[in-house]
């Protein structure tokens, strides 16, 4: 084997290897041993960490509570499920919040579209660097910070009401104010994807646009958006689940607005239904996988 | 293809372009005649690439104007021009197919459906590709989605080609067979070709005119044969061909005559000692004697620095006894390469004829040298 070949002392018998050198060897040898020290850790996390506390919530969603003694019944049952399909309470809140988690993809397409463009097509390379880092830099502050900014922003009589003309004209509290908050918190993850797609889009192609004739929308739209279509969809998916899941916003600016997070949050807290909150959980884990297959059926996926 | 009296299919005048500090071009006039294929010829960051694309329309120049078919165009955006651009990097859009991709311009021009595709499968068959054209960009090879390229061009039938070094990125071999096929195609349909490229054979062997770029600046417009046999300045002579300067010193005594003068490589011939190895090249030395400059032949001793064999010729590097160094370039007609190569380091005499010197003007104020940008070249 190649051992045979290392060992031998090479001219001089100068060849001084230390124990690193030896397990460096060793390792180059055995292929196996290698990637199981590369892949042990991560896998340890990914089943046990992540899988595992799914797996959980799964099967929680199936127990129930005793009403009387407030215990987990440990028996699987679909109730949980039945109560959510058939109780009209939660097919709303449901169905509102895929609903906020449309339209805060959409807010956040329509803005991140043109920034990402000129950040990446129009504005010097110079400044480039740093409209990524305007970008970035409010991920840096912390979450609440930034609602409870908004709940400032937005309380009766405040900016927000000033701008639209005096005390109580604004939007105030509510599922507006819910939405503009959440478009606001995840713009930069639309942004940076889309900045990134286009940053790879040659600018010869806008030229070649150009140069067979074509305006300024035209090139838009036929040249610009197909190319960036599987970056739009990959943000859409961190503006979509992030928004899905919110809670906090919602009751910090969201007034008497309620979405599936607060339900889950309400069912572990006050209300001590684990298993209940588990079930509520597994609504926005299934939209998403349901959004996921279709985006892959759409062959968007392969593109990115 | 000289400029006749009919209006050059393009006309530069006074043309300039700056990015930030850097004089890409710097001041350039043209005319280029109706159907010529034309190179622009030149370095990296010599500033053909940006005088073309200011005739394209992608940049705005700093000063100057540009005239297509004698209509002033220099404020128009590219759409508005009637010239099309084969790019460096094809610039095909990968999410469209071969057919799409050449139905673009078509599709712009509101052409109808029938029309479209009949056109299209036209300029498909003009560059040999039809049988592909439902293939995405990215399942051609280079050479193919070149062709894609110069068929999504031409169907739109431009009255100018604007092609950027469009066979810099194939092989020898592609490169040579796709240097003979845009010749021809350029006959065929009868459109300007304005072709940058930094490779002097292929100006060369392409071209009605070739225009040699230095510094932003046109060294020398002429035919391909001008610029290599009357070279104007001693870069053109360097960039076009391989340099062979005589000048000074050398030029008085090899060639009893003031200033700079350009031999062509293969205009030389070797006249050495025997080639069978062994005999020693002092034997010869006797013979050598210095150049009779009136004569039809001109001569000059040497030693032989180099010797580099490349199969069908061999180059030869002497240093002059002059003190100059001069390149040859000789035809292995019954040498081998064992022969040639014994000849490295022995005294030769290098014969040419006298006109085969030709003067090369030097440019009163030596050309400065700017720092070449990326921008330039880009």
């Amino acid at each position: 084997m190649a051992s045979s070949t290392l060992d031998r002392p090479a001219g001089g018998g100068s060849a001084v290897r230390g124990p690193v050198r030896r397990l460096s060897a060793w390792l180059h040898r055995h292929a196996g041993v290698r990637l199981a020290a590369l892949l042990a850790a991560p896998l340890f996390w990914l089943v046990v960490a992540y899988l595992g506390a799914l797996a959980v919530l799964f099967v929680s969603a199936l127990w129930t509570v005793n009403g009387f003694t407030g215990e987990v019944v440990r028996e699987p049952t679909l109730d949980n499920f039945r109560t959510i399909v058939t109780d009209e309470v939660y097919r709303t809140v449901a169905l509102r919040s895929v609903g906020v988690a449309a339209a805060v993809t959409v807010i956040d397409t329509l803005i991140a579209l043109p920034m990402a463009f000129y950040m990446a097509k129009v504005a010097r390379p110079r400044h480039r660097r740093w409209l990524v880092v305007a970008i970035l830099t409010p991920l840096w502050a912390s979450y609440l910070v930034k609602a409870y900014a908004w709940r400032v922003l937005l309380a009766n009589g405040g900016p927000v009401d000033w701008l639209f003309g005096g005390p109580g004209s604004g939007p105030g509290y509510g599922l507006g104010a819910t939405v503009l908050v959440l478009a606001y918190l995840w713009l930069p993850y639309m942004i940076l994807p889309i900045y990134a797609g286009l940053e790879r889009l040659p600018d010869s192609l806008l030229e070649a646009s150009a140069d067979l004739g074509a305006r300024a929308g035209r090139t838009f739209r036929k040249v610009v958006l197909p190319v960036v279509v599987p970056s739009v969809i990959a943000g859409s998916v961190f503006t979509f689940s992030l928004s899905l899941g919110d809670y906090i916003t919602v009751q910090i600016v969201g007034g008497k607005t309620q979405l599936i997070g607060n339900l889950v949050y309400v069912n572990i807290g006050a209300a001590n239904n684990l298993p209940f909150a588990a079930a509520l959980a597994t609504i926005p884990v299934l939209i998403m996988i349901g959004y996921l297959v279709a985006v892959r059926r759409s062959g968007a996926l392969e593109e990115l | 293809m000289s400029v006749g009296p009919a209006t050059p299919a393009v006309t530069l005048r006074g043309l300039r372009k700056s990015f930030g500090t850097v004089e890409a071009v710097a001041g350039v006039d043209l005319e280029i005649a109706d159907g010529e294929f034309f190179s622009m010829l030149g370095p990296s960051g010599s500033g053909k690439t940006t005088v073309l694309r200011l005739i394209a329309g992608f940049e705005p120049p700093t000063a100057g104007t540009v005239l297509l078919g004698g209509r002033d165009v220099t404020r128009l955006a590219p759409f508005e021009r009637d010239v099309n651009t084969v790019f460096q990097d094809y610039a095909l859009f990968p999410h469209m197919t071969v057919r799409q991709n050449v139905e673009y311009g078509l599709r712009v021009r509101k052409v109808s459906r029938d029309e479209r595709r009949d056109r299209a499968a036209e300029a498909l068959r003009s560059v040999r590709l039809d049988g592909l054209a439902d293939r995405r960009p990215a399942a051609l090879s280079g050479g193919q989605r070149q062709r894609v390229a110069l068929a999504r061009a031409l169907v739109i039938r431009p009255k100018v080609l604007l092609l950027d070094e469009p066979l810099g990125a194939l092989d020898l071999k592609l490169r040579e067979q796709m240097q003979v096929e845009l010749k021809a195609l350029q006959r065929e349909v009868g459109i300007t070709f304005v072709f940058v490229t930094h490779d002097q054979e292929e100006a060369l062997t392409m071209s009605d005119r070739v225009a040699v770029f230095e510094h932003g600046r046109i060294a020398q417009v002429g035919t391909p044969a001008e610029v290599y046999e009357r070279p104007a300045t001693p870069f053109v002579a360097g960039f076009v061909g391989t340099s062979n300067l005589l000048g000074g010193d050398a030029a008085r005594t090899v060639l009893g005559r003031e200033g700079t003068f350009s031999i062509r490589p293969e205009k030389i011939r070797l006249v050495g000692p025997p080639t069978a190895p062994g005999r020693g090249a002092a034997s010869d030395a006797p013979e050598l004697e210095l150049s009779n400059p009136t004569a039809e032949e001109t001569s000059a001793a040497g030693r032989v620095a180099e010797v580099v064999y490349a199969g069908a010729t061999t180059r030869f590097v002497v240093d002059l006894d002059a003190g100059a160094r001069l390149v040859v370039i000789q035809q292995n007609l019954t040498t081998s390469s064992a022969e040639v190569a014994a000849l490295r380091g022995t005294r030769v005499r290098l014969t040419w004829r006298t006109e085969h010197a030709v003067a090369v003007p030097v440019p009163a104020v030596p050309t400065p040298l700017v720092k070449e940008s990326a921008h330039a070249y880009r």
